[in-house]
């Protein structure tokens, strides 16, 4: 693969930033300067947890938004809109399911008035491609997830794109039928069936990235950055149980759960992850800790490392970073190169019956998240004990964007009706600290 | 699969011979077209205010009359679709024009429109001078204000809620803005907008038969149409002609059903964007038919690249940038200028309409009027609580069966669609044989139509019901009273709600042609600001008319604002399932 590389350049990016805007007076930062460049002949994988502005950035590229700050060239042309010769995939297929296969495939060619026949033609050469014969006339709903994505890709691939974009495409389906299709498509690419000089995609899941990419962007949040560039340089098919792909994949993990300000002899005394009121907090039901950690103490001793962990839980990587992240918040657990430890208030937590561990988990709740303190706090020095949801919601949307808030203080809410350290009536919208009854 | 299906397969197409199908889609096709255009060619003859136009109650008119109501019914559709397209597209692509638009739309769909029916005809009269069509596009035009709120609203929603990726789909493709519309936009919004269309529909027989015999400023103007055969039997006191209308109605309301009403819910069902709908697809005798002609088929394929041309015609810009940058001084100058446009017209529309009530009309009879209003509201409220002890348990009774409810669904649907001011006189009639009080009895005819909107929501509910329900109900054997108050009542809630706005919202509208009734020589009234407007309209009193309307509008909209709207909110809150 290598060699074959040229050193023509698709894309070009120089220092993006990216906002928007809350409101009127304020806006809300979630990319900060990106830098970097694509080559021909390069698939390139845009890592990173959920909310670290990756998706964000591919629309940039694509011109379906436009940067704050800096440019983008595609081909040496500042992007200013959706350019020719780029095409994407989306994660939920985006297919109108009012026409036929046949007619979600053409609709680009249409666009672009191709005639009608030669439109035909292309559109029945690109279904075939993608090994979507004898469906031309099915409605999207006939079909299943993966021949769904199928469809996507053909209508991608049919306007001969130069540059094809895919926004996390096999997130939607299932694991075995995301394999499949993305062997097909590596199939495609390496036999040279497309006009496709450059794929760059989005996704989440680290083994999907580590399998396909010949260069991986891994993204951290608040705002988005390039926290590094992977160059791999293994050749395809690359299998997993390869000692080397392993290495890769270890890599990853341990990149994607360090604090890249923090020293790594530093992190040897272990403090818990000190976090403001508007951390973004994760939604992860208590339920799902318990479990994990549960997991975590009677299969791995305590401690395991995190692709086991996230193989043997089949949790994607979202999901992983999730637990993994509230686990240090809330000082049950550390993460260090690659590997979750459980602290003792963690061990302590999983040995309790029901009514300890809503005592343990309160404690720390009301310890290491500010926001669950300030909502006892405030109900604390009420007379009445009662406070509006509301009340929250408008503190929180000083740090945080408006659904952004409102999923976090749902969060919040729950974890904190769990612990019993507050009641809250949805009828009312109101917080306080009766019990019901 | 096999690999033979194509798209479109030419031959196959063309080899086919005709069948039997096609000569009964074809008959079915050309004589809806002629008739059309022969009513079409009725409407414009010549007519002077004052002339009468004769109707008669010779039943062999009726089909004549009734392809006229119908015709009238379908071009006001069709101004209806015009509107929902232009101005619901607006509203929904203009921030600013959306604020004004939308609010507008919301308090016309909810104001009795009956009221503005007499200066409809007077303007329309004025601006046709000298023909039929006046008073035909006011009867056309009252209709129209029957059917377009729900429908421009539901089109502007659905704009409003296009899936953000088909948007991206549409940029990334480089479609420009005319086929986005026509590919994406209008496909979305068709489910919903089919849906409203088809309840638009169903309500707009009562101002069809309404809307045809008019008394405005002393003059008696009859439309030919079923709503002008009905006034003339009931003048006449001929209860054939009333029976004939009532036969005629139905017949009509039955073929409409069949021919458009469920052939467009099938057809719906295409555009619906959730996937997992696919299995219980209905049928219905129409669409088979046009599946099954081939002439059709050929016919899409001779019309489908001119219709193709149409959606991808290309002088409109292709979209270049797609985040739309804003100069932020400008956009404050000329929001400015709009809202301070919008302000004077509003403060300039208040002052006229309070200077022209207030100078024709004394301080005391304006509080008379609300007094009335409160009347007619009593009467409203009454018609709700009486409608809803009767049908909730009997709706409930019959959901709980789910071979009756199949059979009632439907019927009581088409019962809906009914005009009930075809069966006044039958109502009418009794009152008077039987010398009841009419200020009591104007009740039931302000509910008569909208009940079923209250027992088919209510029936829809008790379906909805999961089945584990009623299995926890018995398991734990909770029987009367406990069970309908800890899950039948709770789950019937919202639909109860919805059909109890629908049916309020109506009787408000009819308390304009329920409270002053009519049967021979003899004349009921009833004391309330629906009988205030029908006198002040026949009279010619405007300034009176305008007070009735407002007082009116003032009642329906206080009610909706501080009682059904909460109340709906609530019960989607709270009780509605997922």
């Amino acid at each position: 693969m290598l060699e074959e590389k040229s050193s023509n350049i698709i894309l070009d990016i120089k220092s993006v930033d990216k906002s928007f805007k809350k409101d009127k007076r304020q806006e809300l930062l979630v990319l900060k300067d990106i830098n970097f460049t694509m080559y021909e002949g390069e698939i390139v994988a845009l890592l990173g947890k959920s909310g670290s502005g990756k998706s964000t950035l591919l629309r940039l590229i694509a011109g379906l938004l436009n940067s704050t700050r800096g440019e983008i060239f595609y081909r040496n042309k500042l992007v200013r809109g959706p350019a020719h010769g780029i095409s994407m995939v989306f994660q939920q297929f985006a297919l109108m399911p009012w026409l036929t296969v046949f007619q979600n495939v053409e609709l680009g060619l249409e666009a672009l008035g191709v005639p009608r026949e030669e439109r035909r033609e292309r559109t029945l050469k690109a279904i075939d491609m993608i090994g979507l014969d004898g469906f031309e006339s099915a409605y999207p709903r006939e079909l299943s997830g993966g021949m769904r994505q199928r469809v996507g890709f053909a209508r991608a691939l049919v306007v001969n794109p130069d540059l094809l974009l895919m926004d996390e495409p096999f997130s939607a389906l299932d694991v075995l039928t995301a394999e499949n299709l993305l062997s097909d498509l590596l199939n495609l690419w390496q036999e040279k069936k497309t006009n496709t000089k450059g794929i760059l995609f989005v996704t989440h899941d680290i083994e999907e990235a580590a399998w396909v990419a010949d260069k991986i962007l891994i993204f951290g949040s608040d705002p988005g950055y390039v926290r590094a560039e992977i160059k791999v340089d293994m050749p395809h098919p690359r299998t997993e149980n390869d000692e080397e792909f392993r290495k890769l994949v270890d890599h990853i993990y341990t990149l994607m759960t360090t604090k890249p300000d923090v020293d790594e002899k530093r992190v040897t005394e272990y403090r818990p992850k000190a976090i403001g009121l508007g951390y973004r907090l994760p939604d992860v039901e208590p339920g799902v800790l318990t479990g994990i950690l549960e997991f975590i103490y009677e299969e791995h001793d305590g401690r395991c490392d995190l692709p086991v962990l996230a193989d043997e839980n089949y949790l994607d990587a979202d999901e992983l970073f999730a637990i993994t992240e509230i686990l240090e918040i809330l000082g049950f657990a550390r993460v260090q190169k690659g590997d979750i430890e459980m602290t003792k208030q963690g061990k302590a937590f999983t040995q309790a019956d029901i009514l300890k561990k809503k005592e343990i988990f309160a404690t720390q709740l009301l310890k290491n998240v500010p926001l669950a303190r300030r909502i006892r706090r405030v109900l604390d020095e009420r007379h009445n004990h009662k406070a509006s949801r509301a009340r929250f919601l408008s503190e929180l949307e000083d740090h945080l964007s408006e659904s952004e808030a409102e999923r976090v203080l749902t969060t919040a809410i729950d974890w904190g009706r769990y612990a019993e350290i507050f009641a809250y009536d949805s009828n009312t919208d109101t917080l306080s600290l009766e019990n019901p009854n | 699969m096999a690999k033979s299906v194509f798209y479109f397969s030419k031959n196959k197409l063309s080899m086919t011979p005709l069948n039997r199908w096609d000569l009964v889609a074809l008959i079915l096709i050309l004589s809806i077209i002629s008739l059309i255009a022969f009513g079409a060619r009725e409407m414009a003859t010549p007519y002077v205010i004052g002339q009468s136009i004769p109707i008669s109650l010779d039943p062999s008119y009726l089909l004549y009359y009734a392809l006229r109501s119908v015709l009238r019914m379908f071009f006001a559709l069709c101004l209806s679709f015009l509107f929902t397209f232009t101005i619901g597209t607006w509203a929904a692509k203009s921030h600013r024009a959306g604020k004004i638009i939308i609010p507008i739309i919301d308090i016309m769909q909810s104001i009795p429109i009956l009221g503005f029916l007499s200066i409809s005809v007077m303007g329309f009269i004025a601006l046709f001078h000298g023909s039929m069509l006046g008073p035909e596009c006011a009867a056309i035009f009252l209709i129209f204000t029957s059917q377009v709120w729900n429908m421009a609203l539901s089109f502007y929603q659905s704009l409003r809620t296009v899936p953000s990726d088909l948007i991206e789909v549409s940029h990334m493709y480089h479609l420009s803005g005319w086929q986005r519309f026509w590919r994406i936009e209008v496909p979305f919004a068709m489910p919903a907008l089919l849906w409203n269309t088809i309840m638009s529909i169903s309500g707009c027989w009562f101002f069809v038969v309404a809307s045809e015999a008019i008394s405005v400023a002393n003059q008696n103007i009859t439309l030919p149409g079923i709503g002008s055969y009905i006034a003339l039997a009931i003048s006449r006191a001929s209860a054939t002609g009333v029976i004939f209308a009532i036969i005629a109605m139905l017949l009509v309301i039955l073929i409409y059903d069949q021919l458009f009403f469920r052939p467009l819910v099938v057809w719906a069902e295409k555009f619906k964007l959730d996937a997992n709908s696919s299995e219980n697809i209905s049928r219905t005798w129409v669409i088979n038919l046009l599946q099954r002609t081939q002439a059709l088929k050929l016919l899409s394929k001779f019309f489908s690249p001119a219709l193709e041309s149409f959606t991808n015609l290309s002088f409109l810009s292709r979209s270049k940038l797609v985040e739309k940058e804003i100069n932020p001084k400008f956009n404050t100058i000329t929001n400015i200028i709009w809202y301070g446009a919008v302000t004077i017209i509003v403060i300039a529309s208040a002052l006229f309409l309070g200077y022209f009530i207030l100078e024709n009309i004394p301080l005391p009879e304006i509080g008379r009027v609300f007094l009335y209003g409160l009347a007619t509201g009593g009467r409203v409220v009454a018609a709700i609580i009486f409608c809803t002890l009767f049908w909730v348990p009997v709706s409930v009774w019959i959901g709980l069966r789910p071979r009756i409810a199949a059979v009632m669904q439907p019927v009581m649907q088409f019962l809906a669609s009914f005009p009930a001011n075809l069966l006044f006189p039958v109502m009418v009639f009794l009152i008077v044989k039987y010398s009841l009080n009419f200020q009591l009895w104007a009740t039931p005819l302000m509910i008569l139509g909208s009940q079923w909107y209250v027992a088919f929501n209510v029936i829809a509910g008790t379906i909805a019901i999961p089945k584990e329900f009623h299995l926890v109900a018995e398991n734990f054997n909770t029987r009367g009273w406990l069970r309908w108050k800890r899950i039948i009542i709770p789950a019937i809630f919202p639909y109860y709600v919805t059909g109890a706005i629908t049916a309020v919202g109506n009787a408000w509208n009819v308390s304009i042609v329920a409270e002053v009734v009519s049967w021979g020589n003899k004349t009921l009234t009833a004391t309330g600001v629906g009988s205030y407007i029908a006198e002040a309209s026949s009279k010619g009193s405007f300034p009176e008319l305008a007070l009735g309307i407002t007082v009116i509008c003032v009642y329906v909209l206080v009610l909706n604002r501080i009682f059904w709207r909460p109340l709906y909110e609530y019960a989607e809150r709270r009780f509605r399932m997922e």
